[in-house]
């Protein structure tokens, strides 16, 4: 029989999905609630529907972990919808693609050249498979206090000191929306014989509007992980992984399937094949309406003054080489209060709730399913908490970045014999685990790190002004784990 | 055959009222427009499937809003209406000499349009030369003022749909700095008897009185109203609703009116057990 061609228009996982519910077939297999049968409260929760689609991989609906009809046909269809080779459907978040194009390009022992201010997931790949990273301090912004991205010249610097390094990540962009100069990169890292590997966790919109910064697959990265779920209006925690032909498709499976569920969501997967339909055919215009939006509150939170929301202008042709439009991300230091401040009055007085805030910065996620009213909510909002809180900004803290001083490799300091100390005695120890806020997730100390006054006196600041801190063994950040 | 139109007034209860015609059906950028001519109420403005006001009983709704505060404060000189856009309010506001300006922030120009045709009743003042229409989000106006208005008038739908943004805590702090220091807030105040609205009450009234030292709220009865049993807010910097309240300077402006009066004024502000346990409790 003569296979129809594929096209865009098609969503094959998501159509044998919705068939093996209308063919209700008599289930003996997991998952044992059988549609919500077993358990009415599910349904009655969660929707008769949503029950019925929760099944099983069985012929019909292909194997995540070996893909060769429905989920091939919906992966084919996204690496093209993508301009990649191949595309890997992710169901353990884009955490998991991060790891996979780390585990999948660099060994035991060998480099992986990146940024500092990575998210933990490439980090904890490091821990996990024992690589060793080359750190690149990624530029400053002295005004926000915010790390951006790599200098050209410092990547070059990197791989001349560097020269058996296996591959480069690069991170499109970091979580304020900021890019590095990704083609020239890649072009640099190729010619020395080297991977390049793009977080595109905040970038799989890029793909979508020629508007926004260059994607990873458009700038000739080897591997890309876009985190469909974040901006590509997919379920949490469904990602995609991207890649080219410079990488064998079949060793990334094996690289996946090592840590991936062997009972994958189907939920998940069919978001991610409905959602790649969506963004091929409508992605312009719905970055587009995002941007827009973005734009106008950018512009009338800076009419409030105080504020600073910042946008394309923060550009220097080097470590910010482009902007991410749809970002709003709010500079909060001026009016006195630190973002984490900003960010918890959003929620607790008015019922607002952002992604994240920092020391300096709030970041508000803006998309296409915003409505009008609530970013006038947003923005009146920040206009109360000005009139009402404002304070003077003397002795807060100004940066939200610190070099590493990297004394051991991650994964040996994570292995490594410790102790546990109070933090204020590990001044001068080595970290053998992170600390971090989340979000943003970026470890302000990582395993094999050692501990600075500067890196105390940001974890005491951070905590006391109530981030969500993360990563350490005691829940209550008092002790830190130190290689013995 | 026999046309009914329904306002669902919760998940169980309805309001039906016959249809002589319709006459007219809009879809605007941001609602449904619709406006009917009813049997037993007359012409009704419907936005959305919801009933907004109809020509039997708004002079109740607009008449509470604007007598009260008026009756209050001895000298409004500066209103601002938010929403409004059927004109009910700004024609009771145009009684009163003493204003020299109004401002009228309606999201939606089409619900002035279609009111200036149809709903003669109560449009028919929007063209009185001190009316400044702003067709632009209420929220976005307002966040833009300070000390400009002696009072501030929220006449918009339920929280519910397009005018949520006009129920919380943000928009009545702007409000607050938009007022003078001796500034009243009225505002729209929903229904307290039906659960499903019970909650938006109690915020609103929370919200409101985080911002301002005076706040209470009103009754009144508006027979095709949810539940019929309908709240205003009242806040201000300084002035008590009651207390403040100048019976005779108001009397002697001679104004007509067909609800108002400035004994059901006091009378209005003793509330039923339920509505104090609801906002206090």
């Amino acid at each position: 029989m003569q296979e129809a061609k594929l096209d865009q228009s098609q969503t094959p996982l998501a159509d044998a999905l919705n068939a093996q519910r209308i063919n209700r077939l008599a289930h003996f297999d997991v998952p044992g609630h059988k549609g919500g049968r077993m358990n009415p409260e599910l349904p009655d929760y969660f929707g008769k529907l949503c029950m019925a689609l929760d099944v099983n991989s069985m012929k019909p609906l292909d194997n995540l972990g070996h893909p060769v009809s429905v989920i091939k046909d919906a992966q084919d269809l996204a690496a093209e919808a993508f301009g990649a080779d191949n595309a890997f459907f992710m169901v353990n978040g884009t955490t998991s693609a991060v790891q996979t194009m780390i585990w999948a390009t660099c060994g035991r022992g060998e480099k992986i050249i990146m940024p500092r201010n990575v998210h933990r997931s490439a980090i904890n790949a490091l821990v996990v498979n024992g690589a060793v990273p080359v750190y690149v301090n990624p530029g400053r912004n002295p005004r926000l206090g915010i790390p951006l991205g790599m200098g050209v010249e410092d990547v070059q610097r990197a791989i001349e000191q560097h020269p058996d390094a296996k591959a480069i990540l690069v991170n499109n962009p970091t979580y304020y929306g900021v890019c590095s100069d990704l083609k020239t990169i890649v072009s640099i890292a190729h010619a020395a014989g080297m991977k390049v590997l793009a977080d595109e966790a905040h970038g799989t919109h890029f793909y979508f509007n020629d508007k926004l910064p260059i994607s990873g697959m458009e700038a000739g990265c080897d591997m890309a992980a876009a985190s469909l779920h974040k901006t590509g209006g997919s379920l949490t925690q469904s990602s995609i992984l991207l890649s080219k032909d410079s990488i064998n498709p079949d060793y990334v499976r094996q690289m996946i399937t090592l840590t991936q569920s062997t009972s994958a969501n189907y939920l998940l997967l069919s978001s991610l094949d409905l959602a790649r339909r969506h963004l091929h055919y409508h992605g312009g215009e719905v970055y587009s309406k995002t941007i827009s939006f973005a734009e106008y509150a950018r512009e009338e939170i800076n009419r409030l003054g105080g504020y600073y929301a910042f946008g394309p202008e923060i550009c220097n042709d080097d470590t910010c080489f482009a902007f991410d439009l749809t970002k709003l991300s709010v500079h909060t230091r001026d009016i006195g209060l630190a973002g984490i401040e900003v960010y918890d009055l959003l929620r607790d007085d008015y019922g607002i709730q952002i992604e994240f805030g920092d020391v300096g910065n709030i970041l508000a996620i803006i998309s296409a399913g915003d409505r009008r009213m609530d970013i006038e909510r947003l923005i009146s909002a920040l206009a109360e908490i000005k009139r009402l809180h404002r304070k003077d900004p003397v002795g807060l803290f100004d940066h939200e970045y610190i070099d590493p001083d990297v004394v051991m490799t991650p994964e040996a300091a994570f292995v490594a014999p410790k102790q546990s100390v109070p933090l204020e005695q590990s001044l001068g120890r080595i970290a053998g685990e992170f600390v971090m806020s989340y979000p943003p997730g970026i470890p302000i100390l990582a395993p094999g790190e050692r501990v600075t006054p500067d890196i105390l006196e940001h974890i005491q600041f951070t905590k006391a002004k109530g981030c969500f801190m993360t990563g350490p063994l005691d829940m209550k950040i008092e002790n830190l784990q130190v290689v013995k | 055959m026999e046309l009914w139109y329904t306002d669902k007034h919760t998940d169980d209860v309805s309001f039906s009222v016959k249809v002589k015609r319709q006459l007219a059906s809009h879809k605007s950028e941001i609602q449904q427009i619709d406006i009917l001519d009813t049997c037993g109420f007359g012409r009704v403005l419907v936005l959305d499937g919801e009933l907004m006001i109809t020509e039997k009983d708004e002079f109740i709704y607009h008449e509470m809003m604007t007598h009260v505060p008026m009756a209050v404060h001895p000298n409004v000189e500066t209103v601002l209406v938010v929403g409004g856009g059927d004109g009910g309010t700004v024609r009771e506001l145009a009684k009163y000499k003493s204003i020299r300006e109004i401002d009228l922030v309606e999201a939606d120009k089409e619900v002035v349009t279609l009111s200036s045709i149809h709903l003669p009743f109560t449009a028919c003042k929007l063209r009185d030369p001190r009316v400044r229409m702003h067709f632009e989000d209420g929220l976005r106006f307002v966040r833009g003022k300070k000390d400009a208005y002696d009072l501030i008038i929220v006449d918009c739908p339920d929280p519910y749909g397009p005018a949520e943004g006009l129920f919380t805590r943000e928009f009545y702090g702007n409000c607050c700095n938009a007022l003078k220091d001796d500034g009243i807030l009225i505002n729209q105040h929903e229904s307290p008897f039906y659960a499903a609205h019970q909650t938006s009450v109690k915020n609103a009234h929370a919200h409101i009185a985080i911002e301002f030292p005076v706040s209470t709220v009103y009754q009144c009865h508006i027979p095709s109203y949810p539940s019929g049993h309908w709240l205003f807010g009242f806040a201000s910097l300084k002035y008590d609703p009651v207390r403040d309240l100048d019976s005779g300077r108001w009397n002697s402006l001679g104004i007509a009116t067909r609800y108002y009066n400035t004994d059901l004024h006091r009378g209005a502000f003793a509330l039923p057990n339920y509505v104090k346990e609801l906002l206090h409790g």
